[in-house]
């Protein structure tokens, strides 16, 4: 889970997963390069705070898993073994016992951080605690399981995690109690926000500083307005070829600033290698085209959404969320992200292919399966019952090209449905933890989510359990601040039911799916693919289905 | 017997002289430059007037709504205004380019498939709807200050030449982009009046506030050397009273002083207002200005740059026009002035 550009995985089952279209690129590692050379990398903005603890977005979920590591991690793989997860700075995968509410593992040696400080069971203690200390947007939805959660979550500050964290420092072992079984416990020790950081790390959002990890590379300087210049990490050695292989280039050059059609420029013209925003809508023919042999197409499992707040006028309204699902005609919306080749319209929260899929759409002319047309009469007619018609509405969009064009779109609806409707663009870089923070009072926005792992909690538990909602906030991802106390409890008894009878919990996910969608906290616009430019000096692209381009593995001619 | 008158000099006939403003005018006319650029500008007021109406008959499309699955028949062969690649890997949409005749989507469409002609003239509209009202405003506001500056003299004079002091020392850009980023998420209230946020009037008051320096301090230099002038001293004099000399002796040459400014303050809030616009902190979607229109353009300048350069284009022209007035205007009304002297 993980929001605008937030990150990660992709690609949900094995349906999807293969799924590599017009890609000119690998799909696995390479096993010969040429170490060596400049990567440069371009987005329009930056993703604000480099602490791997905090940073919730995708443009950094991907740079954090060269400069990071946790206990385990998703192994680095261009097909969908992408998805498994392995052992990282554990020596292993850990043993569960206790009924699945007990994890040891043990911890590698001899691993040092960029620092030079050797790794160790103290700095795990620690990393574990910070998580809480720091109020990390997952903490009170990954972490909650652990026993003790609930007291760091109510003090942070004085975060112990005891009875649920414990080591053995002459063994080199961790142990993990959970409150009960967690079928996605690994799964969520292998995001960065379970990085494993020095204990000496801030108690605080390191910001720009950065904090040293264990990585083949670390951020030497990084300034949010121009350039994150990231450099082999000196005391790094591979220890594990699928967990955190070395990298080919010597230096990584992220800059900010450019807009996404001279980043496109740069790329075409080799003078940058990559960008990560989609490229704007008027340059995707030229590079179907003239640069076809540098562009690859891969499907996601993500989203692009609104969110409408669920506690503010007139979204506060359950009619009201549900006539703005019925009015958006999201055939016209796909057409504004690229056309039909570049997304599909969706109406649910899950996207295609996920676990616990199963096709729903009620927000349409015809309900049923899928969507077909907007129901402008039926939506117009939940607006009169509202009485809520002529208030005013703001609408807050990233500065981008398309998610300002879909704000306008999403204007043109409102005001049809007799809001008045205002459109209000802000930087990329702050976008994302402003509609998040409740003190700005934003009404509706648009937002991305891309999941972090392959399970529906990703998306349901995340965006939209009450623990993910936390006023005042900067990191409470459940934008909506939708929060209902019986949707919670069957998201909890899905999560029991997961790892007692999978196919029980399967069933219970996908009514949750249903009964979040017809809740309506969001309009779900459309399920997007991934559109990567490269330079044509750029070797050996791979596409991991868990972190998309995988940075490390690629070099320069 | 003579004659003695027949052959005395014949005593000139004393003919009638033009005033200064039938004199100013004579000028005017014989300035083709001038004529011509205001000739110019009357077309492009006329035009964005008609916008409406050229959105109704001609267009026959709603400007201000999105079009994103219209059709539009070309040739006799029906097209969707946004068009799909066909080509390579099938990626992209495309407006529909323009058909270069009068009708329907004559420039072609933006990204959002609304007409860029009706929305030029729309446009067109609310900028010159915003460079003349932050003129009007920024005019009323920079003579008050200058004449009760200039007149009174002492510590009015004082205070406020410090205070436009401080105004000038901003860049101007600067100050209108901070001005608006503050402003434009939020109404504002002065007296009575309420501008709320999105409003056309948000602007008006930000571009009229930012150039008031600009005009005020010519104003008041030249109030500060009239007030030495003979024909002054000579009221003072006679024991005119001051209210009389202001309104009889220096108000009517500071009028002209004024005039002049007109276009020129026209032409840069025009730019200002595009420059705004262009930055999201000016006009505010779904209302059109030529600089929104720019930035709608800028997304398509690869693929229809037309929607971008047919905004520059009039921006060009209208600024054009009016810097070519403006000197025509000063050269007719105020040959010795220079528009920032002081």
């Amino acid at each position: 889970m993980r929001p605008q550009k937030a990150f990660a995985a992709l690609i949900p089952c094995l349906a999807l997963l293969g799924v590599i279209m017009m890609s000119p690129a690998s799909s696995a590692l390479a096993t010969e390069g040429k170490p060596g050379g400049t990567l440069r990398l371009l987005a329009n903005a930056a993703a604000g705070t480099a602490d791997p603890h905090i940073n919730y977005t995708l443009q950094y979920f991907q740079i954090n898993y060269v400069l990071y590591d946790g206990l385990v991690t998703y192994k680095k793989a261009g097909d969908k073994t992408g998805f498994e997860v392995v052992a990282d700075l554990a020596e292993s995968l850990p043993q569960v016992e206790n009924g699945g509410k007990t994890y040891v593992f043990k911890l590698r040696k001899g691993i040092k951080f960029a620092d030079g400080s050797d790794v160790t069971t103290k700095d795990v203690v620690a990393s574990f605690q910070r998580i809480f200390k720091i109020s990390g947007p997952t903490a009170g939805t990954f972490y909650k399981g652990i026993v003790g959660a609930d007291a760091c979550l109510k003090a942070p500050a004085a975060c112990t995690l005891e009875g649920g964290l414990s080591v053995d420092d002459a063994a080199g072992s961790i142990t993990f109690n959970l409150v009960q079984p967690d079928a996605e416990f690994l799964q969520k020790l292998a995001v960065p926000h379970a990085s494993i950081l020095p204990a000496s790390a801030p108690l605080k959002d390191a910001g720009t500083d950065p904090i040293p990890g264990t990585g083949p590379y670390m951020i030497a300087s990084y300034d949010p307005n121009k350039l994150m210049k990231i450099v082999r990490n000196p005391h790094f050695k591979e220890w594990s070829k699928e967990a955190q292989p070395a990298g080919y280039p010597d230096e990584i050059d992220y800059e900010f600033g450019l807009t996404d059609e001279a980043a496109v420029t740069a790329v075409e013209n080799g003078q940058a290698d990559w960008m990560f925003d989609p490229p704007p809508s008027d340059r995707l023919a030229e590079l179907g085209t003239k640069y076809a042999a540098q562009v690859t197409v891969h499907p996601l499992t993500a989203m692009w959404y609104a969110p409408m707040n669920t506690n503010l006028a007139p979204f506060n309204d359950i009619r009201v969320r549900q006539a703005v699902n019925f009015a958006i005609d999201r055939a016209a919306i796909v057409k504004l992200f690229g056309g039909s080749n570049l997304a599909q319209p969706a109406c649910q929260i899950l996207p295609p292919g996920f676990p616990s899929f199963a096709a729903y759409c009620s927000f349409t002319a015809n309900p049923g399966e899928k969507w077909s047309a907007p129901d402008m009469d039926k939506a117009k007619q939940l607006v009169a019952e509202s009485g809520t018609a002529g208030q005013e509405v703001t609408i807050i969009t990233e500065d981008t090209t398309v998610s300002k064009a879909i704000g306008v779109y999403l204007q043109d609806v409102l005001n049809q449905l007799g809001y008045k409707t205002s459109v209000k663009p802000i930087s990329q870089n702050i976008q994302f933890t402003y509609i998040q923070n409740t003190n700005n009072k934003v009404q509706i926005s648009i937002s991305q989510w891309f999941q972090d792992y392959p399970a529906p909690s990703n998306f349901l538990q995340v965006l939209f359990s009450c623990a993910s909602f936390t006023p005042g906030s900067d990191a409470s991802v459940n934008i909506s601040g939708f929060c209902d106390k019986s949707i919670d409890a069957s998201m909890d008894e899905a999560e029991a039911a997961t790892i007692a009878d999978p196919a029980k919990g399967a069933t219970l996910w996908t009514a949750i799916d249903k009964a979040v969608t017809d809740k309506a906290p969001v309009a779900v616009l459309f399920t997007p693919k991934r559109v990567d430019v490269i330079s044509s000096r750029l070797k050996n692209f791979t596409f991991s289905p868990q972190f998309y381009w995988i940075v490390s593995q690629s070099w320069v001619e | 017997m003579v004659n003695v008158i027949a052959d005395q000099p014949a005593i000139p006939v004393r003919r009638a002289t033009d005033g200064p403003w039938r004199t100013a005018w004579r000028k005017l006319k014989g300035d083709r430059s001038a004529i011509s650029a205001f000739a110019v500008l009357v077309v492009i007021v006329i035009a964005s007037l008609a916008a409406p109406l050229y959105a109704r008959y001609v267009s026959g499309t709603d400007p201000f709504a999105t079009n994103l699955n219209g059709e539009i028949v070309v040739d006799g062969v029906t097209q969707p205004v946004l068009q799909p690649s066909t080509e390579g890997l099938g990626l992209g949409m495309t407006p529909v380019g323009p058909t270069w005749r009068i009708g329907p989507y004559m420039l072609g469409a933006d990204n959002q498939g609304r007409d860029v002609a009706a929305r030029l003239l729309y446009g067109g509209r609310d900028s010159l709807l915003i460079s003349g009202a932050a003129a009007v405003l920024c005019l009323v506001l920079a003579t008050f200050l200058g004449v009760v500056s200039g007149f009174f003299g002492g510590i009015v004079d004082i205070g406020l030449s410090r205070i436009l002091d401080v105004l000038w020392a901003f860049p101007i850009f600067l100050l209108a982009i901070s001005l608006s980023i503050v402003l434009i998420a939020q109404s504002i209230q002065i007296g009575p009046f309420e501008i709320r946020s999105g409003s056309l009037w948000l602007p008006v008051f930000i571009i009229g506030i930012v150039y008031v320096p600009y005009v005020a301090r010519p104003i008041r230099g030249h109030i500060l050397t009239l007030m030495h002038a003979e024909f002054v001293t000579a009221a003072i004099g006679v024991g005119a009273s001051p209210w009389r000399i202001l309104l009889r002796d220096i108000m009517p040459n500071v009028v002209t002083r004024i005039i002049v400014f007109v276009p020129l303050i026209l032409a840069l809030n025009m730019m200002t207002e595009s420059s705004l616009s262009f930055l999201s902190i000016g006009v505010q979607p779904p209302d059109a200005s030529w600089g929104t229109i720019i930035q709608d353009g800028q997304g398509l300048l690869y693929s229809r740059p037309v929607v971008a350069l047919a905004p520059g284009l009039a921006i060009v022209i209208t600024v054009l026009a009016l810097n070519i007035l403006g000197d025509g205007v000063r050269d007719a009304l105020d040959p010795k002035s220079s528009p920032r002297g002081v």
